[in-house]
């Protein structure tokens, strides 16, 4: 059987908010190629970017993971950052723990994960102090 | 209304052209950049004071149709450079987000 699925590779550099949202323009302009409908485009890109955002905030960089399938989008995020030591505080929409400069830079609103999770239609987290986090989202295509 | 159309209507310093021809159908003013990413629409002019680099990529996702940077902040020319490297469209005004939105209101 041909395997139907386009799988996209990016590896996010850590504290360069100069490139910050680059992986995120890219898969967008992969899914813009591949057809994808705009409101899915859309969905892909807010989940992506926040998440890129974060990992450059939060957890020197990392990287992205995009299987593309008729079925649904699936993005994988994965770093070696400090972890997430309360994922429901964290999850709560106006909690962040970034810092005054980042702030400034108009993010650190504390809508990351919670725009992650709005915008898709599964998401996991899986976090361990020390070690990382790794999240999972998807994104059905086929309405 | 066109993006060119505005810029000549209001007198928008043009800092990078982008898509002159796009259309504008609508406003947001918005300075956070998660609420922006999630509610500007793709034929908005986007009126803000940041200035840092990611309004370029929050512009490239969205597609929306302009940027729009009120109270003339200061933008550093690699923002500029990387607008006009992804045909993004960043004009100024010395008005107020408010002032710039009700005159594109009053033209749509």
């Amino acid at each position: 059987m041909a395997d139907n699925v386009f799988r996209l590779h990016y590896d996010i550099d850590g504290e360069d908010f100069s490139v910050a949202g680059e992986a995120s323009s890219k898969i967008k302009k992969t899914l813009k190629q591949l057809g994808v409908d705009p409101q899915i485009m859309r969905k892909v890109a807010v989940a992506t970017y926040e998440g890129e955002i974060n990992m450059v905030i939060h957890a020197n960089g990392g990287t992205i993971d995009v299987e593309i399938s008729p079925e649904n989008i699936v993005m994988i995020l994965k770093d070696n950052g400090p972890g997430i030591p309360d994922i429901n505080l964290a999850m709560q929409e106006g909690y962040s723990t970034a810092t005054e400069q980042v702030r400034e830079l108009g993010f650190g609103a504390g809508m990351g994960l919670p725009n992650m999770k709005k915008y898709t239609d599964e998401m996991t987290v899986d976090s361990r102090l020390g070690e990382g986090t790794t999240i999972t989202m998807i994104v059905r295509t086929n309405l | 209304m066109t993006v060119q159309e505005i810029t000549q209507a209001l007198g928008l310093e043009v800092l990078s052209a982008g898509n002159p021809d796009a259309s504008v159908e609508g406003c947001y003013i918005c300075d956070l950049l998660s609420l922006a990413m999630s509610k500007v629409s793709e034929h908005d002019a986007w009126i803000t004071v940041q200035t840092n680099i990611n309004i370029v990529a929050i512009a490239v996702l969205t597609e929306l149709s302009c940027v729009i940077i009120a109270e003339k902040m200061q933008v550093d020319e690699s923002v500029l450079e990387k607008a006009r490297e992804e045909n993004v469209a960043v004009l100024r005004s010395d008005k107020s987000a408010f002032e710039i939105a009700m005159e594109i209101g009053n033209r749509l």
